[in-house]
This record gives structure tokens, sequence and C-alpha cells, in this order.
């Protein structure tokens, strides 16, 4: 085996890139390159599909294989792509108006065949490419153009149809963290299934700050829990804060006080199928939790491209059909013989 | 006793009628393949209800198949039929306009009761009267009961007993057209051949049948219709469907490359996705997808990682998948979408025929979008179509739309099986040159652009929907969308140059050209041929290819004093002829009914245009 090494320039394509100066995109475009070229996979090896929206230019900004497709149908299209080629490595770029709005299905479909591929969903809570309008991940009462009294619907939380779709893998990150995205994105390409990273990426222009209160220096360290497989659920710039879980419910608690200890504190594991306790920790929220962060959950389960892939093997190990001409001679079929047909006037309009 | 009747026909026309949850289809199915063995040329016509059951003895839950048979060579279903087999009331009501003058009908006589008139909305109790069926041959037959007779020792319950009462139907129509049960005997043994009593009980049913039919031969009369003079060679029966999967299946193997199907189920379109996931023993990759939409788009996505690439779906299916033919169009990738056209517009009637998405097909995209479109026109070349689609996607780097039809689709007749030998190569432009390759760059004679796909060391490029310049990347520039409109424009045109000459039945000069397109071929042809009987000078063309048209088109035309398109919408393809040759005048005639035409209106309106 080669060694193959790579490094971030391999990645990146002779194309400018075009997000607004300050946009969340350009951290998360270089978390991915990072990810690809520490994975010692030839980039040949990667499609890149997208979308529409502006995380959807992604693939032209890539030195990889591309394709950016139209509204919604990113997860259709990477299906397509998976199933024709399993050896690829498959990106899905999309956005929470382009996979939470007009391509919901698809993205639910995808997620409920477990085929192995990652979508990389970046969550900026505004339509950016259209200039300004609420998405599906619009909190409810938020002012927007097409809502300038306030919206009168609530959002999706994108984890929460992940688990609904049965879901095998599901991490969140936020844009400005690159060394979390990265390592995020790491842990989803080796997972073997559909991978959902929600990345909480800053529309600069149309919906600046939307994730600052999470994000604030000052207050990140208590607004946020990043968990590690295998670690215990701690916060809080000490680690001194924690989770439990009471009554059917998680409670943040605070080491040595009422009593509590290390050891009560919940200990993260991605493995566990039941998900619960991984659909807990998605719908944690501001105020009275932190957000969780990070990989949620990992879980193995029957992978569509392969189990497409070992179907026809099995049944062509038992075929009695090998070829068209055996298809078509097979089943019931009948020799005219001693007919001496009579010139038509007409041509025969049938296969010549 | 007395002496049979026996009548020899050149070709018969047969309708099995009755409730949808009779086995009217199965019935009709064994009789033609059956006749076909026999060495007869047969059509088929399966009509029935979109609801799975409907109201049982209803006029809205008749299922009829229909079958036509000769010696000679059959091109339609049959206008009329000589003999209708009618399991109940309901069958008699609906099949009343489609019975020839003086026909025969036999009938359950036991399902003529009260309750079943009613339910079929008869205001009397002579349901022959009121559908002036009077003249016509009529022989009632006990089927019920006799079927329960033939059953008495097997032991099954009355609901078991009178399922097998199509049988009974079957084996009498057997005996009086001489068709020997040998073939029906070995599929019913193998059907069920895990529920052996249900094996003995229908074939004891359909036994029962045929002698019924000798022993009371005074009242039936029996039928010779001798084998047909056609070529010699290998059949096998076929119906659009399984052709078109067939013709897809013949094309991956010959241009070397796997084939991908991505389709969601929708009538009449669904057989050729099931006739396709059957085949995982040579390969097929077969995506049952969440909508329309994922179907076509993971073929795109399919098409893009370098398989042959198909979707499938009838009209309100194509319309969802519209957009995402745009994209094909503008990432220029080869697809092959079939379009299993039915009655419209919305869900329309989704179990009867129609060519009412001609226009749908090329033109119902946003943008100047075009595509090849290409139309079948009998069930068994189907094959062809579909082969010849994928080969123009392939060498042409072109989205292309075949045309079907319901009629067509779901319809079979006897095919000489087509050897793999005999059909042209398909040579797929994969690139060759790393060096020199760019996404858009084109071949100078086809304008086609050459495909590299994911996996292809040295070849990484991004396409996309947005225009772009030579190598793909997204460009605005306005001469440059021009120019790229143009090209994708010519870059059909020059598809011509796979289109075979358009062809004549008839002289190349005369008074009428009759004009057709796609499944209407067998009952224009046999318009055609009566009419050139009687000795009027009328010619037939039918087209294949539609976008672009055949080169000779015009040549052809010109020769005639009138032209009528005959189609069954409201005018499309008239309409397109107009806008592509307007010198000439076209005269139409249309027909929206849900069904084919017949040769008797089709001669109608050619006379009436002959006089004018």
């Amino acid at each position: 085996m080669i060694d193959l090494k790579y490094t971030v320039k391999d990645f990146k394509s002779e194309n400018e890139v075009r997000w607004c100066a300050g946009c969340g995109d350009f951290a998360i475009l270089n978390a991915v390159q990072r990810t690809m070229a520490g994975m010692g996979v030839p980039r040949e090896k990667y499609a890149v599909i997208s979308g529409i929206g502006c995380s959807s230019r992604f693939p032209y900004y890539m030195s990889t294989f591309g394709f950016h497709t139209i509204h919604g149908r990113a997860a259709a299209v990477a299906t397509g792509v998976k199933l024709a080629n399993p050896d690829l490595r498959v990106w899905v770029i999309t956005g929470d108006g382009d996979s939470m709005a007009i391509g919901g299905n698809h993205f639910i479909h995808l997620i409920r065949r477990n085929i192995d591929m990652n979508l990389i969903l970046f969550n900026n809570r505004i339509y950016g490419l259209t200039k300004g309008q609420y998405s599906p991940t619009t909190a409810r009462g938020f002012k927007t153009k097409t809502s300038p009294f306030g919206t009168v619907e609530d959002p999706f939380v994108p984890g929460q149809l992940v688990i609904g779709a049965r879901g095998t893998f599901f991490a969140r990150t936020i844009d400005g963290n690159m060394k979390l995205s990265q390592s995020v994105f790491e842990t989803a390409e080796n997972h073997n299934g559909t991978s959902i990273v929600e990345v909480l990426q800053n529309c600069v222009i149309f919906n600046n700050g939307i994730h600052s209160a999470l994000t604030d220096r000052e207050h990140a360290a208590d607004r946020q829990l990043i968990l590690e497989h295998g670690k215990r659920m701690l916060f809080g710039k000490e680690k001194q804060k924690g989770l439990v879980f009471e009554k059917g419910k998680l409670k943040v608690v605070v080491v040595g006080e009422n009593g509590i200890t290390i050891d009560d504190i919940l200990v993260h594991d991605v493995t566990e199928e039941d998900p619960i306790l991984h659909l807990a920790l998605i719908n944690m929220q501001l105020p009275d939790f932190p957000v969780a962060l990070g990989v949620i959950r990992s879980v193995s389960a029957l992978v569509y491209n392969t189990e497409l892939v070992e179907q026809i093997k099995d049944v062509q190990q038992k075929r009695k059909i090998t070829c068209v001409d055996d298809l078509l001679n097979s089943g019931n079929i009948w020799e005219v013989e001693g007919n001496e047909t009579e010139g038509s006037e007409c041509p025969d309009l049938k296969l010549k | 006793m007395k002496d049979a009747k026996v009548i020899e026909m050149e070709e018969v026309t047969i309708r099995f009628s009755g409730d949808s949850g009779d086995g009217m289809q199965l019935t009709g199915t064994l009789f033609s393949d059956t006749s076909a063995l026999l060495g007869n040329d047969i059509s088929t016509f399966p009509d029935y209800p979109s609801e799975i059951r409907a109201p049982q003895g209803t006029v809205g839950g008749v299922s009829g198949f229909q079958v036509q048979f000769g010696q000679k060579q059959v091109n339609t279903p049959g206008d009329f039929a000589h003999v209708l087999i009618a399991m109940n009331p309901a069958a008699v009501k609906a099949n009343a306009k489609f019975i020839n003058p003086g026909g025969t009908i036999i009938y359950d006589s036991d399902a003529f009761t009260e309750r079943n008139l009613k339910k079929a909305n008869f205001v009397t109790d002579e349901p022959f009267v009121e559908c002036n069926l009077e003249d016509y041959f009529k022989i009632p037959i006990p089927i019920s009961s006799l079927t329960k007779e033939s059953l008495k020792d097997f032991g099954l319950d009355n609901k078991s007993v009178l399922r097998s009462k199509n049988m009974f139907a079957l084996g009498l129509v057997c005996w009086m057209f001489n068709r020997p049960l040998e073939y029906i005997e070995e599929f019913i043994s193998t059907k069920f051949a895990k529920k052996p009593v249900v094996v003995d009980a229908n074939i004891k049913v359909l036994r029962d049948g045929f002698n019924y039919g000798m022993t009371m031969q005074h009242m039936t009369p029996s039928y010779i219709v001798n084998p047909a003079n056609i070529e010699n060679g290998t059949y096998r029966n076929v119906n659009g469907n399984h052709a078109t999967a067939w013709g897809l299946l013949a094309a991956a193997e010959k241009s070397g490359l796997e084939l991908f199907i991505g389709s969601y189920p929708i009538t009449p379109a669904t057989d050729i996705l099931s006739a396709l996931s059957e085949r995982k023993d040579l390969g097929v990759k077969s995506f049952q997808a969440e909508d329309e939409i994922a179907g076509i788009a993971s073929a795109i996505g399919a098409a893009f990682a370098g398989d042959l690439a198909v979707t499938t779906t009838s009209g309100p299916g194509l319309a969802l998948k519209s957009e995402a033919i745009g994209l094909a169009v503008m990432a220029e990738l080869p697809l092959v979408i079939v379009n299993v056209q039915r009655g419209g517009p919305s869900t329309g009637l989704p179990t009867k025929t129609e060519q009412s998405d001609l226009l749908q097909a090329l033109y119902g995209r946003n943008g100047e979008s075009p595509v090849v479109v290409l139309a079948a026109s009998t069930p068994s070349d189907c094959f062809w179509y579909a082969f010849k689609a994928a080969k123009i996607a392939l060498e042409r780097m072109v989205p292309v739309i075949l045309l079907t039809d319901g009629f067509l689709g779901n319809g079979t007749e006897p095919w000489k099986i087509t050897k793999m030998s005999e059909l042209p190569s398909i040579t797929p432009r994969i690139a060759k040159d790393a060096a020199s390759f760019k996404a858009y760059k084109r071949d100078s004679e086809t304008l086609a652009r050459e495909w590299a796909v994911p996996g292809m060391q040295g070849f990484e490029h991004r396409i996309g929907g947005l225009e772009k310049n030579e190598t793909g990347t997204v460009n605005h520039d306005p001469d440059n969308h021009q120019a790229n409109t143009e090209i994708r424009e010519d870059k059909v045109q020059r598809v011509v140059d796979m289109v075979p000459d358009l062809e004549l039945c008839g002289d190349v000069d005369g008074d009428v050209l009759v004009v057709g397109w796609g499944g209407t071929y067998g009952h224009l042809i046999s318009a055609v041929k009566e009419l050139r009987q009687e000795g009027k000078n009328v010619s037939l063309t039918q087209f294949n290819y539609i976008k672009p048209l055949p080169k000779n088109t015009e040549e052809i035309f010109k020769k005639f004093k009138k032209i009528i398109v005959c189609e069954l919408n409201m005018g499309q393809f008239a309409g397109y002829l107009r806008d592509k040759m307007p010198e000439f005048k076209y005269h139409q005639h249309n027909k929206v009914k849900g069904l084919p035409f017949t040769v008797k209106e089709l001669k109608q309106s050619i006379y009436n245009l002959l006089e004018e």
C-alpha cells in the first residue's frame, strides 16, 4: 500500500471563492479540505454534490469531482452517484432551506436508507441567497423580509428529523470552531452509513450573530457541551457542571453541590442504539441547558449500498440468465418454420 | 346431435369481460398466448379500471381484455369483438358499443339476477334490449353453477370455487376456437405449484368448460383460424413495458455499462421498474425512489458517476421531473427518460391510453431546454426504441425522452426475438486524455462533450445547473449564454444523422398522406391498407423520431395533395409540424377518449377528406 500524503492545497480548486467577507462558509470549506487531505484518499475518489443556496457553491471551490445540482435534490443525486460507484467518497453540501424545506423528503429518506455518505447541513436559520427570508429552522416570532410581523410557525430541529428517520450518525459543530469541525468531519467520513453533520453557521449579511449567544467567548464554556465518546458530559470554565438523567429527563448539576460527585455525571456513549438519550441531547437549548456539540450518535446498521451490491452478488451466484440473449430466449418461445412470407407493400416498422 | 357449426375466419376479435376481481386479464392473456403458440399473429388490449376492486357488479368496475388473432398480419386488437364473454350484466352494458354487428355474446346466466341488473343500472329485466343487442347471437350458460357442479367433490368453500369460473369460460372459448389446453394447464401447474388442490380444481373446471362446448355444440359455433404466414424465426409474446425494459438491458450490455434505474411507481409505467428490478441476475441497480423527483435525480447522479441511467414514468411524473430534466440538459449528461403516456391532465385517466404528453416532452421545462424525443409504435418495437434512446444518449451526451403509451405498454404481440449480435454497437464518449480534458470541450461534428466520471484520475471537474464556460466554470457572460443556448439546440438537431429516413407505406405520391406518430401505427396501417384495397390513393407515414425530425420529412410531405395528422390528443403533433414546416396544410383527426383509434373511424375521416 502506498502511503498517500496530501495537503489542503491538493483539495483547493482554481476558482476564486465568492462568499461574502466574514461568511462562516470559509471556515467550513477549510475544515472539509483539511479533513480530506488527512484521509489519505486521492481526490478523484471524492464526489461533492450540492443543491442550491450559498453553501451549495461549495463544489466549485473543491478540486475533486463536483456537481452543483438543483434546489433540494442533492441527497437524491448523491444517492445515484453512490449506487453507481460505491467506491466513491460522497459528500453532500446543503443548507437549512435546501434540506429542511424543499428537500425535506430526500433528506429523511436518505437517512432511512442509511446510504454511506456525509451530509453537511449549513444551518444559518435564514435564506441567504434569496436575501433574507425565514427558513424552516428560523425561531418562532422571528422577523424577516417575509415575516415582517414575526413568523407564526415553529422550526425544525434537524437532529430530531435524523432520529425520527432512524439515523445512524448525527453530529453538531460550529463554523468558527475549525478544530471541532475537522474532528467531527473525520468521524463522519469514517462512519459507514449516512452521516449528518449540522454546522451552526453564521450568515454575516442576513442573520449576523444568530448563534452568538452560543459562540460568545465569554459564555462559550457555559453554553456549549462538547461531547466525546466515553467521556463524562461536563462543561463550564472549570468543567464543574455536568448532566445527569433523572426521571426520564436531563438535568444540569454542579459537581460538589447537593451531594453530586463526578461519578453521578453521565458518560457519553455514541454507540447506544436506543435513541432516547441522544434525542435529549439534541433537544437541549439555551438558556436552561448548554447546546450539545460534537458527535452525538454513531451506531452501526445495515448500509443500503452494501446490501444492494450483496443482493446482486447473491442472485448472480444462482443465476440461470447470464446475458440478454438468455433473457430474451427464456420463457415461452416458439419456432415458426416453413412459411414463405409474401412481400408486404408497406415496410415493416419493427426492428430491421 | 346436430352437426357443429364450423366457421373459418381470417381474423377474430374476442373480448373477455367481467368484474375487476373475475380474473379476466389472466384469462385473456392465457388465451392470447395459446393462440400465439399455435402460430396466429395476435394483438392484445387490456382495458381495466383504475380502482383495484371497484364496487362489484358495477359498470365502473368492469375489466376487459381484448385480443385479435388471425392468419394474416394483425396490427390492432380489433375495433369490435366478434365474441364477447360477459361474466355479469355490467360487462354487457360496458361493452355493448364494442361488439361487432351480429357478434356472439356468451354470458354467465347465473349472474343475470335482479340484483346484478340493478347494480349495472339496468331499469328492466331485459338487458340486451336495453343495450340494443337483440339481433346478436346470445349464448346463456350457467357458468357459476356449472363451476360449482364441477368442483363439488373438492371440498372448497364457495368463494374459492367461484374464483375458478373464469377457467370455465376459458375452456369453453378454447373449444370454440379449436385451441389445445396444454399450455394453459402447464401455466396453472407452475403458478400454483405450492397449492396442488388449486391446480387440480382449475384444470378440472377448464376441461369441463372445454367439454361443455363439445357436448353442447349444437348451440355454440366453432371457429377455425389458421396460423399466420409470418416470417420464420424464434418468437415470443411481449408487451411494450417489458420490451422497453429489455431494450434498456440490451443497451447496457452493448455499451459495457451497468444499468441504473431510479423510478417511482406510476400507472401504466410501473411494469418497466418491476421488470428491471427482477434482473439482479444481469446486475441491474434498481432504486425505488421516494418520489418522481428523486427518481430522476438519482438517475442523473448515476449518469454523472458513469452508469447507463434511466428513469421511467407517466405524464404526471414527467411534470414533476421537468426541473431535473433541465439539469440533465444543462449538465449534458446521458439520460433516458421513458414516459408511458396516459390520459391527462392531472391524474386524468391513469389506466387509459392517450398521446397528450408530446408537447410536455418537447417543451415542458423552463428556459431553452432541448432534448431528443423518440416514440415507439408497437409493443415489440419499444425494444428497439429504448435501445436507440440509450444509444443516442450515450453517444451524444444528451437526455432522450422516449414516449410510449398505455396501449403499447400493456398490449402484447408476438415478437421475432432479436439477437444481440444483430444490434448496432454503442460507444459511450468516455474521456481518454486527461491533459486535454475540459468538461465542455466538444466534438466538432456532433457537438457532444466527453464523459469523465468520478474515480478517473486527472479528470476532476465540476459541473452544474448554472451557465458555464468550456471548463465547466460558472459564467454569466451574455454572449457565452447565447452561444451555449444555440449549441445545446444544435447538438440535438445534429442527432439527425442517427435518424433513418422516414418511410412510406403506399405510393410515394397521391391524394392523401396519413401522418401518425408513436403508438397509433397498428390502427393507422390497418385503415390505410383497407383503403388501398378499396382503390383509394392513400399512403401512411409514421413518425418514431419527433425531435429531431427525419431529414426527408419535407420531401415526403410535398408529394401529396392532402395531409391528415391523426393522433390521440387535440392536435399536438399537427401543431408542431405547422411550426416546423408551415408551408403545408395539415388536416387533423383527433380523439381523447382514453381509447385507441378504431380502424372504422379513421377510414371515415379519410373518406371525408377524399371527398372534400
